[in-house]
């Protein structure tokens, strides 16, 4: 059975494979690593917020507040740069203790109220979007030492791609991922909620404790991809970001990760985020096609992999039906 | 036993919810290398006494002393390190991760901070070696049958605590062969010096491995005793409270239902690699019994009769009239109705009140634009609460709370509110304890007699004798042979079965569904 877990998996990487090997055919200049240094580039706040999801979504939960919060992010630094006069080191430290304090509250009231994630963290997103308007309304420039030293922080790679800060951000947060899903406990705890909560609880783990762990993480993580996006853009704008949480969701599940939770992999998510960034670049390169294209493909992407995650899960409960049979 | 010092002993315990009394007083004792039988009908205080032992409850009064010293876990974590394990009911292991991961879940070896797996699988190796299991840990626990997740379960449960081992109903889903091979891992067990905790409504099964049997009746200990010498008889007497009357009076009378109409004729009916083509007609005022072993093809059949699967072949006549089905709403239109075998997944509605899981069946033939009224409702739910005994303190009580028994009886509700004419049940008696059995039993004769037709699927054989007025054998996934009346026994149809097991020599039906099963 473990080939029908990595099968998600191995479909999303044939199908970027396959359809980066396409866009080649058609624009060989898409196979340098200038392309490939945007992809990470231009795609990495929304990755590093798809990792929290990722776990979100492990635990059979959703977090719809991220994009909120990634708003928010920009504007407090902004602001808090600009005109409060913070300086930028503290101003993203009390930026990710906030963050990660509104996740840990909304996981706790998912778990202490047993509320519905959906609609803890709907209403979290209003209320993340709602305080960032409070701070300011317009798109307020951000102007720091600390943002231009890591705009020149970056790797050249041969061919004349640049792979930037804030790529190798997402690359470490990726990595950093991998290893708490898959060699903690914490992991394990997530994995474990995913599969069934009740048993979960009867065989001692922490149900309180790792859900609001999870919450929590999930926004840091925003947090953190709110920063990635305030360098990206170098504003902070209280419109900004609406509906990213979507489009991790999105990558999520394009990365093999089951909706109902328990079974997935951190590392397709990134494979998520490459194939969504891929058709992107290609329309650029294209440069007739309208981008709502990237959504038309998306969405047939995602419904491609819900038909296919059914699929899984019909044949697996046909063959363990036929394996009872014999018995 | 009694001279030493037992390794478990629990005094005096008490336990109420809300002013209902579940236990009081309940002394229990448990010897170190003993098998204790714990029994009673549902409601009884098993599962309470147990969830006391194992800390998912706090005792309001009483005692526990393990290995001399006294306890008081406040939850399933602390009972374990104190020693106490439990494999709960429906096996509560998570299929999604691996065998190992399932092992070690919450103390996973660790190497520089992070799980080590290989230790993990080795240590898990290791472990089920113990049990004469050899699979591949790395594996989903998915992969595996129910007997294996139980295995695993023990594993776990032991491993984590290893004096104490709690066993709730463990044999609920399991087959013969399975049986046989969990009782040999309860003896290797006992002899190490475990001392286990075995809950079943199985007597067979409680003579067969326990030494001492502990009675409870309506949360007061009746008795325990040791197995040997003890009359059967005696036992089910002591778990009832009252003398049980021989279930053969209730013997069907044979021969006069040749003359009853027809209600359903099938011919030919058949799926492929489901179950072979089979005629059956079933006639008002009798009962068919099905019998055959694990995957004869019981519960397919029945899926066809009803709509649930389609049939390629065949055809359905209802009262002489061509009929067919294609869903389950075609046959409740017909007046059918089906009690599923897995009542916790395809039958009760968990949140639903006793009085919602009572009518629905009658709206939905209904139909939706003409509602029951709410009067309407409460008093069919309260007939049926009275006529059948349900035992609920409230019919707006969602129905996840009553008992197997109880639940089994609300879905019998549901349906006799709709009046069927004939009336399908697959394992009526599935999980549910003696008294409740004895009762269902008795119903289904008073339907019979009352002109419907049953058609009623059972692996209890002593059970089928009783109510079954013709007994339908299946054998290797086809309809092997009839017993009438005046022939049925126990003995008959395992003879019959066994003769239509044998019957499959390879070329026959199960080699084709391998086959197709292959392609």
């Amino acid at each position: 059975m473990t080939s029908s877990r990595l099968f998600p998996l191995a479909t999303t990487l044939l199908i970027f494979v396959v359809a980066y090997a396409l866009c080649i055919v058609q624009y060989p200049n898409m196979l340098s690593t200038r392309v490939l240094g945007n992809l990470l580039t231009d795609n990495a706040f929304l990755g590093i917020a798809a990792v929290g999801m990722t776990f979100v979504i492990l635990s059979g939960g959703i977090d719809l507040s991220i994009g909120s919060v990634i708003a928010f992010t920009g504007v407090f630094l902004a602001v808090a740069m600009g005109e409060w006069g913070v300086p930028p080191l503290l101003a993203i430290a009390l930026l990710l203790v906030l963050a990660t304090l509104f996740g840990a509250v909304m996981g706790a009231m998912i778990h202490y109220l047993a509320m519905p994630p959906f609609i803890v963290t709907l209403a979290g997103m209003f209320f993340a979007r709602g305080m960032a308007f409070l701070i300011s309304i317009d798109s307020v420039p951000i102007k720091a030492g600390l943002y231009d030293t890591l705009h020149g922080l970056y790797f050249k790679m041969p061919g004349g791609g640049r792979l930037t800060f804030i790529g190798m951000a997402m690359l470490a947060v990726f990595a950093v991922g991998i290893l708490v899903a898959h060699f903690t406990s914490f992991g394990r705890n997530v994995y474990a909620i995913g599969g069934n909560r009740q048993s979960a609880e009867l065989m001692g783990v922490p149900i309180a404790r790792t859900t609001i762990a999870i919450y929590a993480l999930s926004s840091f993580l925003a947090g953190l991809a709110g920063i990635a996006f305030s360098l990206y853009t170098s504003a902070g704008y209280s419109l900004a970001a609406v509906g990213v949480e979507l489009d991790a969701i999105a990558a999520v599940v394009i990365g093999g990760t089951l909706l109902t939770g328990g079974s997935g992999f951190v590392a397709g998510t990134l494979l998520g985020i490459l194939i969504m960034g891929l058709i992107q670049t290609y329309i650029v390169f294209d440069g007739t096609l309208s981008s709502w294209w990237t959504k038309i493909v998306i969405g047939l992407l995602l419904f491609s992999f819900i038909a296919l995650q059914r699929g899984l899960v019909w044949l697996s409960a046909r063959r363990s039906g036929a394996a009872a049979m014999p018995a | 036993m009694a001279a030493s010092e037992p390794l478990l002993r629990a005094e005096g315990i008490s336990k109420d919810f809300l002013g209902v009394t579940a236990l009081s007083g309940v002394d229990f004792d448990l010897a170190a290398g003993e098998i204790h039988a714990l029994v009673g009908e549902n409601g009884a205080g098993k599962s309470t006494l147990i969830k006391i032992l194992t800390g998912a409850y706090r005792r309001d009064a009483g005692r526990i002393v393990l290995s001399g010293e006294p306890i008081s876990p406040s939850d399933v974590m602390e009972a374990q390190s104190l020693g106490i394990g439990t494999v709960y009911q429906e096996v509560n292991l998570l299929p999604n991760l691996t065998v190992a991961e399932n092992l070690f879940l919450g103390r996973e070896p660790k190497r520089f901070g992070l799980i080590d797996r290989r230790a993990a699988n080795r240590r898990s190796r290791e472990i089920l070696a113990q049990y004469g299991l050899s699979i591949d840990v790395s594996a989903q626990l998915s992969a595996y049958s129910v007997a294996v997740r139980q295995i695993v379960a023990i594993a776990r449960a032991v491993d984590l605590s290893g004096k104490v081992l709690i066993l709730d109903e463990p044999t609920a889903s399991l087959d013969a062969a399975e049986v046989s091979r969990l009782f040999a891992i309860l003896e290797d067990l006992k002899a190490r010096g475990l001392g286990i905790v075995f809950i079943t409504h199985f007597f067979d099964q409680v003579y067969r491995i326990a030494d001492r049997v502990t009675i409870l009746r309506n949360g007061h200990k009746v008795a325990t005793r040791p197995l040997a010498g003890l009359e059967r008889l005696e036992l089910v007497s002591m778990m009832l409270g009252r003398e049980l009357k021989e279930e053969e009076s209730h013997r069907a009378p044979a021969g006069e239902a040749g003359e009853r109409p027809v209600v359903a004729r099938f011919r030919g009916v058949g799926k492929r690699g489901r179950i072979a083509p089979f005629d059956l007609d079933l006639r008002a005022g009798e009962v068919v019994g099905v019998a055959g072993l694990l995957g004869s093809g019981r519960t397919e059949t029945a899926e066809l009769m009803f709509g649930i699967a389609q049939p390629d072949e065949g055809r359905v006549e209802v009262d002489g009239r061509p009929a067919g089905f294609a869903s389950p709403r075609d046959a409740i239109a017909e007046g059918f109705g089906f009690c599923p075998e897995d009542r916790k997944q395809d039958g009760i509605i968990d949140d639903l009140s006793v009085r919602e899981n009572i009518v629905l069946a009658l709206q939905a033939r209904r139909g939706w634009t003409k509602p029951l009224s709410r009067k309407e409702q409460e008093a069919i739910a309260d007939r049926y609460i009275a006529a059948l005994d349900i035992r609920t303190s409230d019919r707006e009580k969602p129905i996840k709370f009553l008992s197997g028994g109880n639940q089994q009886k609300v879905i019998l509700a549901r349906w006799l509110a709709t009046d069927p004419r004939l009336l399908i049940l697959d394992e009526p008696t599935r999980g549910i304890d003696v008294g409740a059995h004895a009762e269902i039993i008795r119903l289904i004769g008073e339907l019979r007699e009352r002109g419907m037709s049953l058609l009623v699927i059972s692996s209890e054989l002593e059970e089928i004798v009783a109510y079954a007025t013709r007994v339908r054998i299946l054998a290797d996934r086809r309809h092997a042979g009839e017993l009438d009346a005046g022939a049925i026994s126990a003995d008959a149809i395992m003879r019959a079965i066994a003769a239509g097991e044998r019957h499959g020599d390879g070329q026959g039906r199960a080699a084709e569904i391998m086959q197709e099963g292959a392609a």
